[in-house]
């Protein structure tokens, strides 16, 4: 049974639709990579799943609950989504423990000693250790994405969003974080990423799904895709992200 | 700085003439800057002793045997505009928080709420501040209300705090709508509900941007203070005009006016300190 299941889900912004009845299943410990130009879809897909949009039509179920319900708590739906953002959206006002102590404190009611102990645990995991008690704006890009990833992973969700986390990265900046996501897809996190980065789509995911126009035109293996797109929309969008 | 041993850096020729000509240009900057503050403090001077009315201006507003008698009466009364300021400025920022928190809340139930917190700053920010200390000074009294104080300086105070919350309470929206989406985003997508996201995030991030503004509101509180003087409460103000209606004097209207200035300039200053920090943080290498 998937893990998550996104039924013929529409979305549009003043009456411009951004998705056109998308349907997409993740297994457990599944890592699907969106691909496809900018304003296909992607980050908007990820944005309904963790309910930052609310769905014109269709539905979100996360282990069988509908997500998307008039009644669901939303709340209670976020704690089981993590999201990162393209732009990390870390909080400047705080230091990077407590970025990622916040949640575990403020909604999971944890002991402040113990969430303490398990983010430092974490930083450390992830090679931030000696950040943990600097400001945002002291880190590089890449630092600031790892502490953002940190921080959703802190709050042990069951699906971790991935949008476009290496878009506003110097490129030398981009393999670390890239590093992170595949030790991550290692210990079994099921993950979304919408991404540009296509070798690493290629390298990492499970599944690979090309967005055009709000319609998901085509999935498969990444070899399938990649090699041997069906779609030719999906050819030529591969041709000329390759042709860079 | 380290030592050029250190750091194997020696200051190359072209480096030291390069500072050699700065400070042959700070030089003469200073130069320039002192003459010509010299040439327009001592035109001033001149034009304003020069002027026909000046011996009789000189008499009725720099005299000094008026200033020092006035002084103590006008020291004593400006106690008065301190208190009040004290008084009314915590006050005012915890209206001010409570109207802009109101406004920002979407739940249903808040409705009559949030339209009296829009009404609010609606009417109180468009009524003359002078004409809402007559309002509430010399109506609550004859509405003759068991319980409710007579007090000019009570209601003085009220007044400004009615007037001053309206302000205060539009910096603070101003500075929550200030705080860009994607913050509240990644708080909610944390799990914070949406108080939480305010309290933990939204707020702290907005009350830091705020805090020049309302030193600025600070200082025009502190002069508006002299305002409560046409309930006939005895400040600083009350105290010159007293003085110079029986010696038809002016010179303890400068006193006060002295006085207001010695309060300001300080929050003036400190405002300018705050603001600088805040941009060198921002700077590169900041902190």
């Amino acid at each position: 049974m998937p893990l998550l299941q996104i039924e013929g889900l529409w979305k549009s912004y003043r009456g411009r639709p951004v998705l056109r009845g998308v349907d997409l299943e993740v297994d457990p410990h599944e890592v699907v990579c969106l691909i496809g130009g900018s304003g296909s879809g992607k980050s908007t897909l990820l944005r309904c799943v963790n309910l930052l949009e609310t769905v014109d039509d269709g539905a979100v179920f996360l282990d069988g609950l509908e997500l998307t319900a008039v009644d669901a708590d939303e709340d209670a739906v976020r704690r089981k989504v993590g999201m990162v953002f393209q732009q990390f959206n870390l909080f400047p006002h705080m230091t990077v423990l407590q970025n990622v102590v916040l949640a575990p404190v403020k909604v999971h009611g944890k002991d402040r000693r113990q969430a303490r102990a398990e983010a430092l645990e974490l930083l450390g995991r992830f090679g931030l250790a000696d950040k943990a008690g600097e400001y945002p704006d002291r880190l590089s890009g890449g630092q600031q994405q790892r502490v953002a990833i940190v921080r959703a992973l802190a709050v042990r969700p069951q699906v971790l969003l991935l949008d476009e986390v290496t878009s506003a990265l110097d490129p030398e900046l981009v393999g670390e974080v890239l590093d992170i996501v595949r030790e991550l897809k290692e210990q079994g996190m099921t993950m979304i990423l919408a991404t540009h980065e296509m070798s690493f789509a290629r390298d990492i995911a499970d599944t690979v799904c090309f967005l055009d126009g709000g319609v998901l035109l085509e999935r498969g293996s990444p070899e399938q895709v990649f090699t041997d797109p069906r779609e030719p929309r999906t050819r030529e969008f591969l041709a000329r992200t390759q042709r860079r | 700085m380290k030592s050029s041993s250190e750091t194997g850096w020696v200051k190359s020729e072209r480096q030291l003439a390069r500072e050699a000509r700065r400070r042959r240009r700070a030089v003469t900057s200073g130069v320039v800057a002192g003459v010509s503050t010299a040439v327009v403090l001592g035109l001033l001077a001149v034009g304003l002793t020069a002027s026909p009315g000046w011996p009789r201006v000189r008499e009725t507003f720099f005299s000094w045997p008026h200033f020092t008698e006035a002084f103590p009466d006008v020291l004593a009364g400006f106690w008065t505009n301190v208190k009040i300021f004290l008084i009314a400025e915590p006050v005012i920022l915890a209206v001010g928080l409570a109207v802009a928190l109101v406004r920002g809340v979407k739940t249903p139930a808040f409705f009559p709420l949030r339209a009296l917190a829009v009404l609010y700053t609606d009417v109180f920010r468009g009524i003359p501040t002078i004409l809402l200390v007559f309002l509430v000074g010399f109506g609550v009294p004859a509405l003759n209300l068991q319980g409710v104080p007579d007090d000019p300086m009570v209601l003085g105070v009220f007044a400004l705090i009615l007037s001053y919350g309206a302000y205060v309470a539009e910096v603070f929206r101003s500075g929550i709508d200030s705080i860009h989406p994607s913050q509240r985003a990644a708080a909610r997508s944390l799990g914070l509900s949406q108080m939480q996201s305010l309290r933990h995030v939204v707020l702290p991030q907005a009350v830091r941007r705020v805090v020049p503004p309302l030193l600025n509101d600070f200082a025009s509180l502190q002069k508006d203070t002299a305002l409560v003087s046409v309930l006939g409460v005895v400040e600083a103000l009350r105290q010159a005009q007293i003085h110079s209606s029986k010696t038809f004097n002016y010179t303890p209207y400068l006193a006060a006016a002295l006085l207001f200035v010695l309060l300001t300039v300080p929050m003036a200053r400190f405002t300018d300190w705050l603001a600088a920090r805040a941009e060198s943080r921002r700077a590169p290498g900041g902190r």
